[in-house]
């Protein structure tokens, strides 16, 4: 019992969250083979210039080649597979 | 003057020596820790000067290498700058074109990498490419000796006038061309030498530290302010500018690429499937280290005991048989001193080159990325991300190129970090000690305790890592991107190079800085007397007995560590003049029955954590460029070390094994 409602809560939050941010996740939360455009970068000067220069512009489409929901994970831009660090690439919010 | 650059992974390397062959030479860039490989080549009857620029994705001051790309076009303006891009990923290496262009050098496009492109099922027209560039591209597989001939010959035009050259410049997002704009008239007329004044605009807006900083000196304060405000209000404009530029490559590539249609799975992504899989990649990972090994001791080891026994025991015996006139001492210096020392430093020489072979090839396919990769998790337990693994794995042959090979870590801290620990890494010569006097010890447990031994050094290590991050660097963390190049056949004239390089890197050390301290060390042991038992050597080891009491050494022992500064098979050849013996199987034995089990633990306890060779702690100081963090990194080692053996040697007298 406890532990459906907890779950429940969970899926709610993140429905929540979702529909508040207009469908926008972090890069992070979509699995292997799922397709996304990026639509915002966050995070400091440096961090966002990297990932800009590596081609995470907005507008670019990208594609997760694997997460497995902890740990870096790869993803591919612009013809090429860039590997990045789970913090790293919650500061690419994207839409599915 | 032509200059080369290109993002990494884009086969610049492979270039350079197609275009130079050996007519090359490796340096340093002048006060800074980062390669510089210049060249020449000839067509035509005219030499050209070629400087190898560092591999960058960008030209924005992100990192050292970034600035040292930039400066060297702008300030020494070479005639040529040949862009290197690989076909394969045609839109993300333009990315460095589109910068390239609006600085004050001509540049002409290498296609590199069209083989692959094909492969891939990509369609490239460089024609096409060119006229929508304006500025000439040349088509190239650099493995396979084509196009060479054709950029030199591009280069060689373009200089003489006879191609046009009318590059189409990228702009910023429309949305920012007002801000742009602004910023230009305010600081209209007062740009610092000798950067051009719409560049400067573009890169303020950027946020670029080393032009923010050199353009508020050149304004006066109230000019500064208004620029600031400015760029205050639009902080987001470096996306807008990065964006600018894959509008433009967009329109570059529109006609001269076509993709194939998806679906189609390339040969990388199902071999990535296994090697990037976080169990399957580090069972990979760890056959791969395995193998590597096995094969650098299998194969290297016997050629080291030739090299020992015909080149050095050889030269020696000659240097004796000349030197019969002089002094006993000036043979003495010259057979003990100088053979002894860097000699047997030299003979650690093959064992290098097979090690450097199968990391340069390891390398080159592109599958050091990947043990990156799945090293990550384990390195962030430091603080450190996935590409600090690769110089560590280096410090396995020998630590030396692993603190050289610190460089391919971008954040500053995450590089002295990593060269801090490499020293922990039980280098080629550690482990021939552990095989030299394991068997005599412990008999069939040998295996066992050598393991036991390596194992215990990379949980120092790890260790040590996190207490450094957590006090030292406050726990802060790097950020870990890193592309994962396409996988491809090797090409053995550039690991070859590389070998070469690397392994003459080892050598010029061997015989400057440890040719040197031999001759110091010798000295000690060799004065007043003939005797080491009543050199300055034993009277320094007297004198520090007390501290190796704690861990059961006698001043002996203490005096074989000593001299392991030098290099660390040194300990075996000290004990040998102490003992008097034959450096053979009589010395093993002979030490197992004076010293006791937990003594011969703690020596080796020692042996493993002690600080480095005097050849590791020159390049420390050399890539940390600071006395302090280098006598640092020499205090940690000491306490360390001498705790963790005096633990070992209570430990193991307390529970008596073996007595």
């Amino acid at each position: 019992m406890k532990t459906e409602t907890k779950t429940e809560s969970k899926t709610e939050q993140t429905t929540k969250s979702a529909v508040l941010n207009n469908g926008v996740v972090p890069l992070s939360a979509l699995r292997a083979g799922e397709r996304c455009v990026v639509v915002r970068l966050a995070g400091g000067r440096g961090l966002l210039s990297r990932m800009a220069s590596l081609g995470f512009t907005p507008g670019a489409e990208v594609t997760v080649v694997q997460n497995f929901g902890r740990g870096p994970l790869i993803a591919r831009v612009r013809d090429a597979r860039i590997a990045l660090g789970r913090g790293e690439a919650s500061k690419i919010l994207v839409r599915r | 003057m032509v200059a080369l650059a290109g993002q990494p992974n884009v086969g610049k390397s492979t270039v350079f020596n197609l275009l130079t062959g050996l007519n090359q030479h490796v340096g340093n860039w002048p006060g800074k820790t980062i390669e510089r490989k210049e060249g020449t080549f000839v067509y035509d009857g005219t030499t050209y000067h070629l400087v190898d620029l560092p591999g960058t994705y960008s030209l924005t001051a992100n990192s050292a290498e970034e600035v040292v790309a930039r400066e060297f076009i702008i300030r020494e303006q070479p005639d040529v700058v040949i862009a290197l891009v690989d076909a394969a990923i045609l839109e993300r290496s333009l990315y460095l074109v589109a910068e390239l262009i609006s600085l004050p050098a001509p540049v002409i496009v290498g296609l590199n990498m069209m083989d692959v492109a094909e492969q891939e099922g990509l369609r490239i027209e460089p024609e096409v490419l060119d006229a929508a560039l304006g500025i000439p591209v040349v088509p190239m597989v650099a493995t396979k000796n084509v196009g060479g001939r054709e950029l030199v010959d591009t280069v060689d035009r373009l200089i003489r006038g006879e191609i046009s050259y009318d590059p189409k410049q990228p702009q910023i997002r429309a949305d920012h061309r007002q801000v742009l704009e602004e910023i230009e008239t305010l600081i209209a007329g007062c740009v610092p030498e000798p950067y051009p004044q719409d560049w400067v605009a573009l890169k303020l807006l950027e946020g670029d530290q080393e032009i923010t900083r050199l353009t508020k000196e050149c304004l006066s304060d109230e000019q500064w302010e208004a620029v600031h405000d400015v760029l205050r209000a639009h902080d987001d404009a470096l996306v807008a500018v990065a964006s600018g530029r894959y509008e433009w490559i967009g329109r570059m590539i529109r006609a001269a690429l076509t993709r194939p249609k998806a679906g189609q799975i390339s040969l990388t992504e199902r071999l990535d499937r296994w090697a990037t899989h976080p169990l399957w990649g580090l069972l990979i990972l760890a056959a791969i280290l395995g193998l590597t090994f096995w094969l650098t001791y299998a194969i290297g080891t016997p050629l080291q005991d030739l090299l020992d026994t015909y080149v050095v025991g050889g030269l020696a015996g000659l240097a004796r048989a000349w030197l019969g006139w002089a002094p006993h001492w000036v043979s003495d210096l010259v057979v003990n001193g100088i053979i002894g020392g860097a000699g047997a430093m030299l003979t650690f020489l093959p064992i290098l080159v097979i090690f450097f072979a199968v990391m340069g090839a390891l390398e080159d396919v592109g599958y050091m990325a990947r043990a990156a990769y799945v090293m990550d998790g384990f390195m962030h337990l430091m603080g450190l991300h996935g590409k600090s693994f690769l110089p560590l794995f280096l410090g396995f042959g020998c630590n030396v190129p692993a603190v050289l090979g610190t460089r391919v870590i971008e954040s500053r801290r995450a590089r002295l970090l990593t060269l801090f620990l490499a020293p922990l890494i039980p280098c080629t010569a550690r482990m021939t000690i552990v095989a030299f006097l394991a068997p005599a010890f412990f008999g069939p447990a040998a295996a066992l305790v050598s393991w036991g031994a390596v194992l215990l050094a990379l949980v120092v290590l790890a260790l040590s890592g996190v207490v450094i991050n957590k006090t030292v660097f406050r726990g802060q963390r790097a950020a870990f991107i890193m592309e994962l190049p396409l996988y491809h056949l090797p090409n053995w004239r550039t690991i070859g190079l590389l070998v070469w390089q690397r392994s003459m890197g080892f050598v010029r050390k061997a015989s400057t800085v440890i040719l040197f301290v031999s001759i110091v060390v010798w000295a000690l042991s060799a004065l007043p007397g003939d005797d080491v038992e009543s050199s300055y050597l034993a009277t320094v080891g007297r004198w520090l007995e007390p501290a190796g009491r704690v861990m059961g050494l006698d001043w002996r022992l203490v005096v074989a560590l000593l001299t392991s500064f030098i290099a660390k098979e040194n300990s075996i050849a000290t004990l040998g003049v102490l003992f008097d013996a034959a450096e053979g199987a009589g010395l093993a034995e002979t030490l197992a029955t004076i010293y006791s089990v937990p003594t011969g633990l703690a020596f080796l306890t020692m042996q493993m954590l002690f600080i480095p060779c005097v050849a590791t702690v020159a390049v420390i100081r050399q890539e940390s460029r600071s006395w302090r963090w280098t006598f640092f990194n020499l205090a940690f080692l000491l306490v360390v070390s001498w705790v963790a053996s005096a633990g070992v040697f209570w430990l193991v007298s307390g529970v008596g094994v073996g007595l």
